[in-house]
């Protein structure tokens, strides 16, 4: 008896979830910190940042079963609304009087453009770029959903679309090199508000800002699967016309869950800026938007930390492999993603209930079991 | 074609003259009748009658070529599918559309009329009133037991329920189910229409189905559908004596 009751009770965490988020925690926040040199750690910390696009991904495309292949569009443009703030710190008249047109950043003197664009302007202001970080990927993220999902456009369309935009919008920033920084993106980045972000001890501390708002992240998500709103999601992606004929307007959930995955995913563009120095187009295009579906479907895409997990796991392997084997490298993440589709769907987080979690039932008393392959799936008490 | 006075009762659904064609086709073509307060109906036809497409036209699925619905004194052809819902009317579709990835309960849930917009399910409240309501439909539709399973590994008949269960909690005016008890075995049959029968109260079901048998044990009234046209209307009686039914639909 006591096991239904707790399957109705809906906790915010079940005991399984809360040792596994404290374990990831503890991992983040003392393991890494205390074995990595500082190089080493920033580039956990960069990996950590692609975990804000699959975080969101969970829940746009595992939830929701809404595949966007444009993840890298929302994680560019935060990424570029900090560098664009950066940069213009780095730009004052004093750093640039060298420059035919001093106090604009360098790649727009070399254009021959004159004064600084009208959209750059915001970018002055600190305040006003971290709302920009949020709200200009939020909000084209809103355009491109309310645009798509009015019309019930979906499924393999809907990812081709947002692939493509993916694209225009690199095209673009490359093309608009005056405005962009081109195709080197915006680098050299140097304070903020007079902080040296490119000490080792900036770094250090970036790391751990970067943690905590990414636990932050998951924390929210965490309540957005929990809620309501993440059982309809579910039920949209099984049936969806079911959900619309019981008094929903299907769009306005689809449109939500592209945004929150979009906002997140912008997050992490704007850490990814503070921690690596630069944003370039390169993050914005086609193979960065499809490598964040594949960290995804690797952790798997119902669980929200195994997500982050296989952005790690990959990352590691990536830069592992890649630096003996260079060439290889994007056939392995090729035949790595076909492989998690065909043989393990709900990703290593999947395996893991799958094949260890009844071992580990077996241990402990029944009620701790009940976990099933997702944190949704609630298993017949026994 | 049957026109019933409309003088003589107020009708709770009133559809007039209702067409639609599909690349030329009339898959609906010139349909009229009514569904009273607390009636039964049922809408019986041979394959491809145009039976789905009406209740489809009803709830918004698919829009008239032209012809109005009128519910109450509102005039649905104009109305999005989820203020049709909010209207009160419910729709069970032909294959049992239930969310296997869910429990009982929480299929039910979804169904709860509250907290519909994004806002409203993201702060939505499992409480006392929810949990109450839900187990009550559940012990209507025979899956008090079942609560907590995943809805995938319920029979297909008790699926059938689930989903009538998902409409009634919406507590809809009018109730139309498509082809509820095809494919569930003589006892489930029996069942469903001592469940069809115990939630009338207060509400209007317009049933479609092919089994004659439990056509005469819930309907009160028939509507043979031909063709995409009304062929003929009236009780049970009535309609199977009909020689026209008879040619086409009993017949054989
Ligand atoms: N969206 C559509 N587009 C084109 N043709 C359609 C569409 N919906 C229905 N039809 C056609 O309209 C006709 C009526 O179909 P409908 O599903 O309403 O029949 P039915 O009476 O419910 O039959 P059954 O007893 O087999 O369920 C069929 O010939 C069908 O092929
Ligand atoms: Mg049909």
């Amino acid at each position: 008896m006591k096991d239904i009751n707790d399957a109705r009770e809906n906790p915010f965490f079940r005991r399984q979830e809360l040792i596994g988020l404290l374990i990831f925690a503890a991992l983040i926040l003392v393991v890494f910190p205390a074995f990595l040199d500082t190089f080493r750690l920033n580039l956990v910390g960069k990996y950590l940042t692609y975990a804000f696009v699959t975080v969101g991904l969970v829940i746009c495309w595992g939830y929701g079963g809404i595949l966007s292949l444009g993840q890298g569009i929302f994680f560019g443009l935060g990424g570029y609304c900090m560098a664009m703030f950066l940069k213009l710190e780095a730009s004052s008249v004093a750093n640039t009087k060298i420059q035919s047109t001093p106090g604009i950043p360098d790649f727009m003197d070399w254009n021959q453009l004159t004064a600084l664009p009208w959209f750059w302007k915001p970018f002055h202001s600190l305040p006003a770029s971290v709302i920009a970080v949020i709200v200009v990927p939020t909000a084209f993220a809103f355009v491109i959903g309310a645009a798509m999902f009015k019309r019930r456009v979906g499924g393999v369309y809907f990812a081709i679309i947002t692939q493509a935009v993916a694209l225009i919008l690199s095209i673009l920033i490359v093309g608009q090199q005056g405005y962009t920084g081109g195709i080197n993106g915006i680098t050299d980045l140097r304070t903020l508000l007079g902080w040296d972000i490119r000490t080792d001890h900036a770094k250090f501390i970036l790391y751990f800002v970067n943690c905590l708002l990414l636990l932050g992240a998951i924390l929210l998500t965490q309540y957005v699967t929990k809620s309501k709103l993440g059982r309809i999601l579910v039920a949209m992606r099984e049936k969806e016309d079911r959900v619309r004929f019981s008094g929903y307007s299907v769009a306005d959930f689809k449109i939500f869950a592209f945004c929150f995955a979009a906002a997140l995913s912008a997050v992490g563009g704007a850490m990814f800026t503070l921690q690596v120095g630069f944003m370039s187009p390169s993050f914005v295009g086609i193979t960065p938007s499809i490598e964040m579906v594949i960290y995804t479907a690797v952790g798997g895409r119902m669980s929200i930390l195994g997500s982050v997990y296989g952005a790690l796991i990959v990352n590691f392997a990536k830069t592992t492999l890649s630096e003996s084997f260079p060439e290889l490298w994007l056939f392995g993440l090729g035949a790595l993603f076909i492989a998690v589709v065909l043989v393990i769907p709900d990703g290593l987080a999947g395996m893991l209930s799958h094949y260890i979690a009844p071992y580990l039932g077996k241990l402990k008393p029944a009620s701790d079991a009940v976990n099933g392959k997702s944190p949704l799936n609630q298993t017949p008490a026994e | 074609m049957i026109v019933t006075d409309p003088a003589y009762k107020d009708p709770l659904l009133y559809v007039d003259n209702l067409s639609v064609s599909f690349d030329g086709f009339k898959a609906v073509d010139g349909v009229s009748f009514f569904v009273d307060p607390n009636e039964i109906r049922v809408i019986i036809g041979p394959n491809g009658a145009g039976k789905t497409t009406v209740l489809d036209l009803i709830c918004g699925k698919t829009r008239a070529t032209s012809g109005s619905i009128r519910f109450h004194d509102q005039d649905l052809t104009r109305m999005s599918e989820n203020g049709i819902v909010k209207a009160g009317i419910g729709r069970k579709f032909q294959n049992p559309s239930i969310y296997d990835d869910l429990t009982v309960f929480e299929n039910l849930e979804i169904s709860f009329p509250r907290g519909r917009n994004v806002f409203g399910a993201l702060t939505f409240k499992r409480d006392a009133e929810v949990r109450e309501r839900i187990e009550d439909i559940a012990e209507t539709i025979f899956l008090a037991d079942r609560l907590d399973e995943r809805a995938e590994y319920l029979s297909h008949g008790q699926k059938q329920w689930l989903e009538i269960g998902m409409l009634l909690i919406q507590d809809p005016e009018l109730l139309m189910l498509d082809e509820p008890v095809a494919g569930m075995s003589v006892s489930e049959r029996g069942k469903t229409a001592e469940l069809l029968h115990k939630i009338i109260q207060g509400r209007s079901v317009l049933v479609i189905e092919h089994d004659m048998k439990f056509v005469e044990d819930i309907a009160h009234r028939v509507t043979v559908l031909h063709q995409g046209k009304v062929l003929s209307e009236g009780s049970m009686e009535h309609v199977k004596n009909d020689p026209k039914v008879i040619e086409v639909y009993l017949g054989h």
